[in-house]
């Protein structure tokens, strides 16, 4: 499903990103590790199709309708509620029974009683909470996190990591320096320096 | 068609919610343009032309529909969302066009306040200065969208799309102005019909271009 030989990343004179190969077949799992300013963020972008490469090739064979990217920032607007939000991007991926599936997942992620509040009020958990909702609201086939535990609490780690685990067929890169929660279920690895 | 169109609503209704949430843009602008056409009204000579009171109404309605270009993808860069619309699945243009659409809803708040305002001040307004102010709406919201994209990826977006924009915008104030107070307005209007038809599709077209890395 992603295949990528000498995949590299400049940006200016800086490179970010250097001689990354790998290939990854569908409904494998892709654990990317090292620490701060190895290149795990600007791989996970390139992945997504955020940045271009400006070293090697890439390609993958996924749907952008059924592709999802969890970043660092939530990309919700904050002025509106979950609802607001969800209803957005629901609308734009065409997911069909958009609001049956947007009620599922708010209530399975713990923020069906403030999903009329602005997002603006929600604490860092609640915006990771909704942003994983985002991600999974049109079901992805091909899944690209990029520290999904960071801000979230014991529940709400092992909600993500049940979702992680129990959907079979789903690709997943997941980009993260603390690996020890799904290290075990990760069928590759990738080591950036 | 319809998907396409129905993205391009979700998108500017998001926009118009939010902007109904924050009150950021729209106040400012009606503050802005009243307080610019008070301020004009005592700078003009009580004998000058209506070519005078017609040149500053125009440059008045430049600058306020600026403060709506400046703000327009501000919310988007700084809180990465973006970063949401690109990657999803629907045309990018829908972005541009959707955005598009709320700031010419903006213009119109802010000149259905400006244009009475106007009249007020200095004279009446006739259909001619209408008709030239809806076309160069469209103008102003086509192009300064996208450099509006342009400049909100740089650090200092307020002082670059100024730069950008008011070079293009132009030939709305020459078509503007001369629509309000030439002997055949038809041709001005046609002129900034003709602008924005030409720089709509390039903005459509381009606006993929502006907004992925």
């Amino acid at each position: 499903m992603i295949s990528a030989s000498g995949l590299g990343r400049r940006f200016g004179d800086r490179r970010v990103l250097s001689g990354v190969d790998l290939g990854l077949e569908r409904g494998g799992f892709l654990l990317v590790t090292g620490p701060n300013g190895s290149g795990k963020t600007t791989l996970l972008r390139l992945l997504a199709g955020l940045l271009a490469p400006t070293e090697g090739a890439l390609e993958i064979q996924a749907d952008r309708r059924r592709t999802g990217f969890l970043g660092h920032e939530p990309l919700v607007y904050r002025e509106l509620t979950a609802l607001e939000n969800l209803d957005l991007y629901g609308r734009l991926y065409r997911v069909p029974e958009r609001r049956e599936r947007t009620g599922m997942l708010l209530e399975r992620f713990g923020l069906w009683d403030a999903r009329g509040e602005p997002v603006s009020t929600y604490s860092r958990g609640m915006l990771q909470r909704l942003a994983l909702c985002r991600t999974l609201l049109h079901d992805p086939e091909l899944l690209l996190l990029d520290e999904p535990f960071s801000a979230l609490d014991g529940g709400g780690a092992e909600l993500l990591q049940a979702e992680l685990t129990a959907t079979a067929g789903r690709t997943l890169v997941v980009a993260s320096h603390q690996p020890d929660r799904i290290a075990p279920y990760a069928t590759q690895r990738l080591a950036l320096a | 068609m319809t998907g396409y169109l129905g993205d391009v609503a979700a998108l500017a209704r998001k926009d118009l919610l939010v902007e109904l949430r924050t009150r950021d843009t729209v106040p400012a602008m009606l503050l802005f343009v009243v307080a610019a056409l008070v301020v004009f009204h005592f700078a003009l000579p009580a004998e000058s032309s209506r070519l005078a009171a017609s040149g500053m109404l125009w440059i008045a309605l430049l600058f306020t529909a600026l403060l709506a270009l400046v703000r327009a993808f501000v919310g988007e860069r700084d809180q990465g969302t973006l970063d949401g619309l690109i990657l999803a699945p629907c045309d990018r243009s829908a972005i541009w066009l959707g955005k598009t659409l709320s700031v010419l809803a903006f213009l119109l708040f802010a000149e259905a306040v400006a244009l009475p305002a106007f009249a007020l001040f200095y004279e009446h307004v006739t259909w001619e200065l209408v008709a030239g102010v809806a076309l160069a709406n469209v103008g102003i919201a086509a192009v300064g969208t996208l450099l509006g994209a342009m400049a909100a990826a740089a650090r200092a977006r307020e002082l670059l799309l100024p730069l950008l924009f008011l070079p293009v915008a132009i030939p709305l104030v020459v078509g503007g102005v001369g629509a309000t107070v030439a002997d055949d307005p038809g041709r001005y209007l046609a002129f900034l019909a003709l602008y924005d038809l030409i720089f709509a599709i390039l903005s459509w077209a381009s606006f993929e271009y502006v907004v992925t890395e």
